[in-house]
């Protein structure tokens, strides 16, 4: 638990990996290409005492990932999100076997979200419950651009992706996290706008859509479809290091989530490696809107606790202290959302 | 063969400047996007890069074939080539413009919809940002009240950068320019009620916001991709024509 002036936070981080992009493991240029738009974006946005050399980056393995997550990171229980990319990756990017292992041994500690793609039609819907059952499967994390022979993507309301999403219901896989974030490769099918989980999380209010990355660079069409849909959340991953290099960006992002979706469902998330959690965390604590950006209010002590890890907690049925149980609106997808929007219009 | 180029480093820049970036709504040469120029004895070659080997390819795709048309509009350039680099579709996106193969003779099968769509959305998008800037500033000059923005029209607005790009976006998307037209219109021009007014904005602040955080984001990765810092406006200008003509 993270403590500042007083304040104890329960900090979930809804968004993490053990990735091996070396050499060894890459299948094709992409796989260089991918890792290196990693690391771009970890140069990029880190403060310079957070830079690891590229060696490192490209596989850390899981001590150190115990180590900066939960030793120096602050984190008290963390999220995993597979991203397989197996076209560019002989073993996938992110390394299943390996963060599923260490979820067993801490299983307080982690959570693992395993991956499908409905264009495995019928055999990966089998593969789906075998997983299910093997990994006591919560969520899973959906790459709705990733390569699978001549198609560079899908979208979530085509059939085989709805016969997924309707097994996943069967299955209990309540969480349904997608990838609808900064583009990367794909076509005209691609996820540069999040319309269709508009249409699935109409048609499916069972599920919860975690959209990762609030849908930046497109953070107006997320707003929008969160806005009418009471079971879409936001994931802050990538969205959380512009804390430090764009503060005021980061500032705008933060008013625009709160004034449309509201503190309720919000998840921090700190996509680690790409970023780790332990400078997000206190950066977050210690923000603040900018006084001259009077079009936001201040936000506040426990609108961060929410966003850190109380949302996503009930999100997961995480056991919390007892002296955060009483806030039960946390995650809750009954919660009006865009108050603000409604007041605005009724002026 | 073809003629030589005998046209100027700064016509094809200036060539250059009228292609925008579809999602930041920014000249590519501002950007940094304009890695190189060459003049050869048949034409020039223009090299174009991006801040990631991964960005959408419909995207490359279109800035790559909007600097291709905006140089052939250039006097007496020669034949034109432009080549995108360091880009995971480089090969496929290059072959297509040489053979004016268009976006579905490019991708094939992957390429469902035309371009067309795309690119209408992101014009809309740009006039939905200049139209919120326009009035975000009209507000702070005149303090006007919430309930009169819908009342608000072009010939209110003062003369300056901010009025000429709303306009220019408006043509963009073909909505009238006549200066008794609203500010605060629908995407399809259409005038609010003061009761739609504020949500329409408020929606048209996110576009802004998103846009504007894009192009931070675009500029910080192209800084930390290429040795030279992204530096911008400054694209390597290379003369190996053999037989010079005076311009």
């Amino acid at each position: 638990m993270y403590e500042k002036d007083g304040e104890k936070y329960f900090i979930v981080d809804g968004h993490v990996h053990i990735w091996d992009g070396r050499k060894s493991n890459q299948r094709n240029i992409h796989g260089q290409q991918f890792i290196d738009c990693f690391y771009d974006y970890h140069q990029n946005l880190s403060p310079e005492e957070y830079v690891w050399d590229f060696d490192s980056y490209a596989y850390y393995g899981s001590e150190r990932f115990m180590k900066d997550v939960f030793v120096d990171g602050h984190v008290d229980h963390a999220i995993f999100q597979a991203t397989l990319l197996s076209e560019f990756y002989h073993n996938g990017f992110g390394q299943t076997e390996e963060a599923f292992g260490l979820t067993q041994e801490h299983p307080d500690k982690l959570t693992y979200n395993h991956a499908y793609d409905p264009r495995h039609g019928e055999k990966g819907l089998e593969q789906l419950r075998r997983d299910a059952e093997r990994m006591n499967l919560k969520g899973v994390k959906l790459y709705t651009a990733e390569w699978f022979g001549s198609s560079r993507g899908y979208k979530l309301d085509e059939t085989w992706s709805r016969r997924y999403l309707e097994e996943c219901i069967k299955l209990g896989i309540t969480n349904i996290h997608v990838h609808k974030g900064p583009t990367i490769r794909p076509l005209d099918r691609d996820s540069f706008d999040v319309a269709d989980v508009d249409k699935v999380a109409t048609d499916y209010l069972e599920l919860r859509f975690i959209v990762e990355h609030v849908g930046l660079p497109r953070l107006e069409d997320f707003c929008w479809i969160a806005t009418q849909e009471s079971n879409v959340y936001g994931g802050l991953a990538v969205a959380m290091p512009f804390i430090h290099s764009r503060p005021r960006y980061f500032a705008q992002i933060m008013g625009e989530l709160l004034y449309w979706i509201g503190e309720d469902k919000i998840l921090f998330g700190s996509d680690y490696a790409l970023w780790t959690p332990k400078w997000l965390i206190e950066k977050f604590v210690d923000f603040q809107i900018p006084e001259d950006m009077t079009e936001y209010p201040p936000i506040t002590a426990e609108q961060k606790k929410k966003i850190l890890g109380l949302n996503a907690a009930a999100l997961y049925d995480l056991e919390i202290p007892a002296e955060f149980a009483t806030r039960e609106t946390a995650g809750h997808d009954r919660v009006e959302v865009a108050a603000g929007a409604r007041e605005a219009a009724s002026l | 063969m073809t003629a030589p180029a005998v046209c100027k480093a700064d016509d094809i820049i200036a060539a250059l400047s009228t292609v925008s970036d579809p999602e930041l709504d920014e000249p590519i040469t501002e950007l940094g996007f304009v890695r190189s120029i060459t003049f050869d004895d048949h034409g020039v070659i223009v090299h174009l890069r991006l801040p990631t080997a991964f960005c959408s390819p419909n995207f490359a795709y279109l800035m790559a074939s909007d600097a291709q048309d905006a140089l052939r509009m250039v006097d007496n350039i020669g034949s034109v080539d432009v080549l995108l680099d360091d880009h995971h579709d480089s090969q496929k996106i290059n072959a297509g413009l040489a053979a004016n193969a268009g976006y579905r003779g490019t991708f094939g099968e992957e390429a469902e919809e035309s371009l067309a769509e795309l690119r209408r959305t992101f014009l809309r998008k740009a006039h939905t940002a200049a139209m919120e800037r326009c009035v975000e500033a009209q507000v702070k000059r005149t303090g006007m009240r919430l309930d009169e923005i819908h009342r608000l029209t072009l010939r209110d607005l003062p003369a300056g950068k901010q009025k000429t790009a709303l306009l220019r976006r408006r043509v963009d998307i073909g909505l009238s320019i006549c200066p008794s037209s609203r500010v605060v219109v629908d995407d399809a021009g259409r005038p609010l009620s003061p009761e739609a007014v504020p949500t329409r904005l408020r929606c048209a602040k996110s576009v802004r916001i998103s846009m504007e955080g894009n192009a931070h984001f675009c500029r910080g990765l192209l800084a930390t991709r290429y040795s030279d810092g992204g530096n911008t406006n400054t694209p390597q200008i290379l003369d190996i024509r053999t037989t010079r003509r005076p311009a």
